[in-house]
């Protein structure tokens, strides 16, 4: 391996995890205000009603996938009966389905985004960067799999190389050379989203990391006391608490 | 059982003139920014008439609210936890802009820089969403007075729904027509069902005095509260994507101040004050099985502040004693509840509202006038009162789920007072026959006169100051970064206009205050500090900055 490929590889990923807990956490803190989806619904519906359920659950299926493919080792789904063949089937399958829904969706958002007026008028500078990076890593994504599937090129088990190596990162012993081996469509869109990454913590995308599942077990009706910590409907910034002085 | 104390309002309908000042005076101090332009915390609808946003009313189709199962429970209208987070990419039952209006302003600058020209320059309306010239088609009263006419009004969901029983008597046409005006805030449910909406948990209510509120800081933008209030009052700002509502002048009421549409009322027709009610029971109350029982079990809530029951479990409950008092003078409660002419608007919503409305007799009165009756003798009119022009029908399809009778109590009531305080006023010897059939005796028709008549602010406010032990926690905090230009004031965040921190309501007054006492310029569009803010003035003098500086005077 020579030392691009350290860098990409072995050292990238780390700066990528930095990055991103580092700047979730520090945009948790210091901008809790701007912490939303900035929804556009009030502006334009009909095409918001297909465009954003069709990507997101798509998208929420590709994560998914994401997942199995990466995170489950490939003996292990050999151990419970799972062919190579039969995985690769439904995993080409179901991904298709999912990648389609998401392409679809993300590029009837982006065509809303520039044809409604109102929504173009609302959207900025962020939102148009964060659309760049998002949909990089979307069709990259396309093109790797398309080629792991043998569509482009003759077939790739992705799963033996690519899988081990993300796993590698997270249990701290990277294994960089196994990504530099695999075709390219792979090492690009592993830069595609690792750049993603980066970028996520200063986008809008924060929302997907505050999806609201407490809601399914809280009370209907919450009840706050003021207290010192939450004057009016503000909480007061780190390190400008209250003091009883 | 388990006291709670709510701050509540009482509307007497008769005596809104339909200036919308209250609404004016509302969006001066609290949604004159961008991102709020077309919202209303506070608006003035002409009844009959479509509301704000059109036809808000109709829960066939916006599903706000609650409604009661076949086994008797509570679940939103709008579909429950489940069904929420499945549609919250794209929420169903949004209203869109058009729903409400879609804001402008007119290109002013043009009636001053035209050249010279054979025609007047013109300042074009343009929309404040895009930026674009635009036809203005809607506002937040376009049907304001009945305008429109016929078409539009025939719209009205109140109307539709009980336009086959009074088919003969409703009349829109110009002559026949009716109309009173209708004031509204959020009503600071009891039971929420925008709380009970919000998937984050953002939205509360307050343990203390039972208004409810937004925290911006945990708002994510999903939008579901706004389709959950079946009342609409909940808005989204479009620039922050967070959503907003009245806020019952939280910050004034906290100081003993009452809120900015009560203080500036022209009809002084508003009444502030507290309630005791027993949260143990809300739920029972809400789910009661016939719509037309809700009133009831709602008045059933509240509890008798002078009950030494009721004290004793107030103070185990931890309201403080000035609260207890200021309970026991509360005109909210007696009018609701010891006089019971203040009816909640749409009960059938089952959120427990706490704004309550005294229903319009006027009418009536004049009518009777025309006709060459004695508008005010309580036979003539108890009997007017079966053929209002204003229908009981509608009415009751607006306070009690079309209870006619109970609204026939509420007018006859009134009706009863005035008679008799006529006798009264004009030195005759009073005929008690009229209050007694509403089971009133003098002294109580002589009180609850004085209420409505001629109380003064104290009496028509009386609001308890929070807690002396807390007081110096609720002015909220401004911190060194919110100042001037820094990220938190008034704009831009490091990602874009809606991020960085709100701006607190007591450090935007200081500035607003401070920008505009010393501006030059009469009116600085371009600078939100530039506007006057009508949030911290006590009713004392004119407000600050309301008027330009005496030249005179010298600077
Ligand atoms: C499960 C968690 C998620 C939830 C509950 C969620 C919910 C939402 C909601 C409510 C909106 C606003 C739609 C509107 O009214 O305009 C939105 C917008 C958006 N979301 Fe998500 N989201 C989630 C995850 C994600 C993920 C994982 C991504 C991308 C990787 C994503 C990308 C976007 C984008 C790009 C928009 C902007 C759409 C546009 O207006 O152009 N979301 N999301
Ligand atoms: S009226 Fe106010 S408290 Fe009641 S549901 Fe609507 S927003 Fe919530
Ligand atoms: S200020 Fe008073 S009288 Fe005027 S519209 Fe508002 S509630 Fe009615």
């Amino acid at each position: 391996m020579n030392s691009t490929q350290i860098l990409l590889w072995d050292v990238l990923p780390y700066v990528t995890i930095a990055v991103f807990v580092v700047g979730m956490l520090w945009r948790f803190r210091y901008d809790k205000f701007g912490w939303t989806t900035r929804s556009s619904q009030l502006y334009e519906r009909s095409l918001l009603r297909i465009a954003s359920p069709l990507f997101h659950l798509g998208m929420l299926a590709v994560v998914a996938g994401h997942v199995v493919g990466l995170l489950i080792p490939e003996s292990w789904t050999n151990a419970v009966g799972v062919s190579e063949h039969f995985y690769h089937l439904n995993a080409v399958a179901l991904g298709a389905v999912a990648g389609a829904a998401t392409l679809v969706g993300v590029a009837m958002l982006v065509y809303r985004r520039r044809t409604t007026g109102p929504v173009f008028a609302a959207t900025t500078k962020n939102d148009k960067t964060m659309y760049v990076f998002l949909l990089a890593a979307i069709c990259l994504g396309l093109v790797a799999t398309m080629t792991g599937a043998g569509v482009l090129g003759d077939g790739y088990n992705y799963r033996e190389t690519v899988s081990v190596w993300f796993r590698s990162i997270f249990i701290l012993q990277p294994q960089g050379e196994l990504m530099a081996d695999t075709p390219l469509a792979f090492r690009v869109h592993a830069l595609a989203g690792m750049a993603l990454f980066m970028v996520w913590p200063f986008t809008r995308l924060v929302h997907a990391f505050s999806a609201p599942l407490g809601y399914l077990f809280r009370p209907y009706v919450v009840y706050r006391t003021r207290s010192a910590s939450t004057a009016g409907n503000r909480t007061p910034r780190p390190g400008w608490d209250r003091t009883n002085a | 059982m388990k006291v709670m104390a709510q701050m509540g309002m009482v509307m007497n309908l008769d005596k809104c003139i339909g200036c919308h000042t209250c609404s004016v005076t509302c969006k001066q101090a609290w949604t004159n920014r961008t991102g709020v332009e077309y919202v209303w915390f506070n608006n003035v609808e002409t009844r009959p008439g479509l509301g704000y946003p059109r036809t808000y009313e109709d829960q066939e189709t916006w599903r706000g609210g609650w409604e009661r199962t076949r086994r008797g429970r509570l679940r939103l209208k709008g579909g429950g936890r489940f069904k929420k987070l499945a549609s919250i990419f794209s929420n169903p039952k949004l209203p869109s802009l058009d729903d409400y209006y879609e804001p402008w302003t007119y290109e002013y600058d043009t009636l001053i820089s035209a050249p010279l020209g054979e025609h007047t320059p013109v300042a074009q309306p343009k929309s404040l969403i895009t930026g674009k010239p635009m036809k203005i088609e809607w506002s937040a009263n376009w049907d304001d007075d009945l305008g429109g006419g016929p078409e539009v009004i025939s719209e009205d969901p109140v109307l539709v729904k009980i336009r086959d029983q009074v088919a003969d008597r409703v009349k829109l046409d110009f002559e026949n027509a009716f109309m009173f005006y209708l004031p509204r805030i959020c009503e600071h449910c009891l039971n929420p069902s925008c709380v009970a909406s919000c998937p984050s948990g953002a939205m509360y209510k307050r343990a203390e005095d039972g208004i409810v509120l937004v925290d911006q800081d945990r708002c994510r933008g999903w939008r579901m509260c706004v389709s959950g209030c079946p009342y609409k009052k909940v808005y989204f700002n479009h620039k922050t994507g967070k959503a907003e509502k009245c806020t019952f002048c939280y910050p004034r009421v906290e100081v003993g101040m009452p809120t900015v549409c009560s203080e500036t009322c022209v009809g002084r027709l508003r009444y502030l004050g507290l309630f005791l009610y027993d949260a143990d029971r809300v739920l029972e109350a809400a789910s009661v099985e016939d719509e037309q029982d809700l009133y009831r079990a709602q008045l059933d809530l509240m509890l008798d502040p002078h009950d030494p029951e009721v004290i004793a479990a107030a103070q185990r409950d931890g309201i403080p004693s000035d609260w207890l008092t200021a309970a026991q003078k509360s005109p909210v409660y007696r009018l609701a509840k010891e006089f019971e002419v203040a009816l909640p608007l749409h009960p059938e919503y089952r959120t427990m509202p706490m704004v309550w409305y005294i229903p319009p007799l006027s009418p009536v009165v004049d009518a009777l006038v025309e006709t060459g009756h004695d508008g005010e003798d309580a036979r003539n009119l108890f009997g007017a009162i079966d053929s209002l022009r204003i229908p009981k029908e509608y009415l009751a399809e607006l306070f009690t789920a079309g209870d006619t009778d109970v609204i026939d109590t509420v007018l006859r009531k009134l009706a009863a007072m005035r008679s008799t305080m006529r006798d009264v006023n004009l030195g005759r010897e009073v005929d008690v026959s009229a209050a007694e059939a509403v089971g009133f005796d003098e002294s109580t028709v002589y009180e609850l006169y004085r209420l409505l008549a001629i109380a003064k602010y104290e009496e028509r406010y009386v609001i308890p100051a929070a807690h002396s032990e807390q007081a110096h926690e609720l002015e909220e905090l401004g911190c060194s970064l919110d100042f001037d230009e820094g990220p938190g004031m008034y704009g831009s965040g490091p990602f874009g206009e809606a991020s960085g921190m709100p701006v607190p309501v007591a450090v935007e007054n200081f500035h607003a205050l401070k920008q505009r006492q010393t501006s030059e310029a009469v009116l600085d569009t371009g600078n939100k500090r530039g506007r006057v803010n009508l949030l911290n003035w006590d009713g004392k003098g004119a407000p600050a900055g309301v008027f330009p500086p005496d030249p005179g005077k010298g600077s």
